[in-house]
């Protein structure tokens, strides 16, 4: 059965969404997700869409079932690379993902994740180098 | 009104939803929509044909290039026959704002077309067209 | 009834063509309307034989009360081009329906020759070559219509295009000053601008400046907000700049929820703000 392959990166799960996903993949992308962030004690994942073409109000929902999840899990999401078309769309659709952080790319999305992190560890007045 | 050129594909299985998607795209390249345009369209033909699919049981899809006083469009066409929606109006404002709960997609699919059309009886399945004009 | 008037309309057209032709460029270059400062009589005999030949086939192949059907595609397509090349030229609407009309006369005269001792016939057969070219000729006049919608349409959006310029205030900073009613055409060319321009420059934070919005009701507050989630999802903030005193009036009587974008009175100030999140600070060194 087809899956979209998720990588390790340090503490952070990396996913990039190529395919023109059918409900089940998205169904089956969400649970590996959460199980992966379990099992790999993740802090942060990042989803790359930034080939998707198309982002439907389920695809929308799975996103943000994603992020909500991986929070509980105490992890955080960042969803990158949207492409302008697809951002109008959805605004047009009345889904605002509102729950779901963004960046630009994967470079940003990082910046991101890793910031969020060092604030969790008790950076800011320079706590002792703990982010990742 | 003219219809120039007409196609009917099955909403069968969620492969079939995939394979609305790439020809309402590939007819709205065809038809020279912008990106923008052609995202909107095919976004709409996602979230009507997964409701033919999911709630209606399966159905079908026709697929229509139109032209009226010189200007043209993509028709499409869902029809299931399914349970039916018992309360249109309801049906049609789940859709907006949260898109999450049942969220039937009915009011965006709106949103993203020119013109809008539906009708639905309980028990009678459901029938939906949406044009986007060029 | 339908099958002998179709194919006796085909058959006038295809026995008589030649005299029809003949007596409708007559018709033709004889009337005022032909303008012929505006086209040439080799290319005015060119588009009637077309126009006599597709309508021939179109009427053999089905009737002419199919006049939407794909058979008379071909006598729309021609009737399309025609049209607009036509308005281009500058001729008027009702001149280029003209180059319909004209050829009713011949037509009902071949009609006439035919069933002239059936006066059912002739009336029945008369009725449907007219409509048939009223139809054709309200198609033209159409056509020209939208056309004209057209230039139109194309000229409303190279305006917004313009007037809603995207510029780069700071590195990774984005200004967008609007400038007048923002409806819903607006917004989308507004939308379009903006995350192009926050692709091309990575930018992080947009600050809208709404000082040029004259007024701003439930619609337009959705609009902004719309533009405003469109441009987080590609990962940028946006700043409201430009709220005057009325407006923040309206926006609280609407009870319009701003979502916690921050808003400023004044384009300078949501400029510091953008700067301080992009982590830069703004010094004056000390005189000497």
């Amino acid at each position: 059965m087809e899956r979209i392959p998720i990588l390790k990166m340090g503490e952070f799960l990396l996913v990039s969404i190529q395919v023109d996903m059918h409900d089940r993949l998205a169904m089956t992308l969400q649970d590996d997700l959460t199980a992966q962030i379990v099992k790999q004690r993740a802090r942060g994942v990042l989803i790359d869409i930034s080939s998707l073409e198309i982002v439907d109000s389920f695809i929308g929902r799975t996103l943000g079932n994603i992020a909500a999840m991986s929070r509980i899990l105490d992890a955080e999401t960042v969803v990158v690379g949207m492409q302008p078309a697809v951002a109008i769309t959805l605004v047009e659709l009345g889904m605002s993902l509102s729950g779901v952080r963004t960046a630009l790319n994967v470079e940003r999305g990082m910046a991101v994740l890793q910031a969020s992190l060092a604030a969790d560890n008790g950076g800011g007045a320079g706590g002792d180098g703990a982010a990742a | 009104m003219a219809l120039l050129r007409s196609e009917k594909l099955p909403v069968e299985s969620q492969d079939d939803v995939v394979q609305v998607r790439q020809a309402v795209r590939a007819w709205a390249v065809e038809l020279g929509f912008s990106l923008v345009e052609q995202t909107k369209v095919v976004t709409a033909a996602s979230e009507l044909a997964r409701n033919a699919f999911v709630h209606g049981g399966g159905g079908s899809v026709e697929l229509e290039s139109i032209e009226t006083a010189g200007r043209r469009g993509l028709r499409l066409t869902f029809v299931d026959h399914g349970p039916g929606i018992v309360d249109i109006e309801q049906a049609m404002k789940d859709g907006y704002t949260t898109g999450g709960g049942l969220g039937l997609g009915l009011g965006g699919a709106k949103r993203l077309s020119s013109d809008f059309e539906i009708r639905s009886q309980p028990g009678a399945g459901t029938w939906v067209r949406i044009v986007r004009w060029k | 009834m339908v099958s002998a008037r179709k194919s006796l309309l085909a058959d006038i057209l295809s026995r008589s063509e030649k005299d029809i032709f003949n007596e409708w460029m007559a018709a033709q270059l004889r009337s005022a309307g032909s303008r012929s400062d505006l086209i040439t009589e080799k290319e005015l005999r060119e588009q009637s034989r077309e126009f006599l030949q597709r309508l021939r086939e179109a009427a053999a192949t089905a009737g002419p009360d199919d006049g939407d059907g794909p058979a008379w595609a071909p006598v729309r397509e021609l009737l399309d081009t025609l049209s607009r090349s036509r308005a281009r030229r500058g001729f008027s609407p009702a001149e280029t329906a003209t180059f319909i009309f004209s050829l009713k006369a011949p037509l009902f005269a071949r009609l006439r020759q035919e069933l002239g001792r059936d006066a059912d016939a002739l009336a029945e057969a008369t009725w449907a070559a007219t409509v048939l070219l009223d139809r054709l000729g309200l198609y033209t006049t159409e056509v020209y219509q939208q056309g004209r919608e057209e230039v139109i349409a194309r000229q409303q959006r190279e305006l917004l295009e313009l007037s809603t310029p995207v510029v780069e205030l700071w590195d990774g900073v984005l200004g967008l000053p609007l400038i007048g009613t923002l409806d819903s055409a607006r917004t989308q060319v507004v939308m379009e601008n903006l995350l192009s321009r926050i692709v091309e420059t990575g930018a992080s934070i947009a600050i809208i400046d709404i000082t040029g919005v004259p007024t701003v009701d439930t619609l337009v507050a959705q609009h902004l907000l719309k533009t405003i989630a469109a441009a987080r999802l590609m990962g940028a903030d946006c700043i409201i700049s430009g709220i005057r005193p009325q407006i923040a009036q309206t926006i609280v009587h609407l009870g319009v929820d701003l979502n916690a974008v921050p808003t400023k009175a004044t384009l300078a100030g949501a400029f510091t703000v953008a700067l301080q999140r992009t982590g830069y600070t703004v010094s004056r060194p000390p005189r000497a």
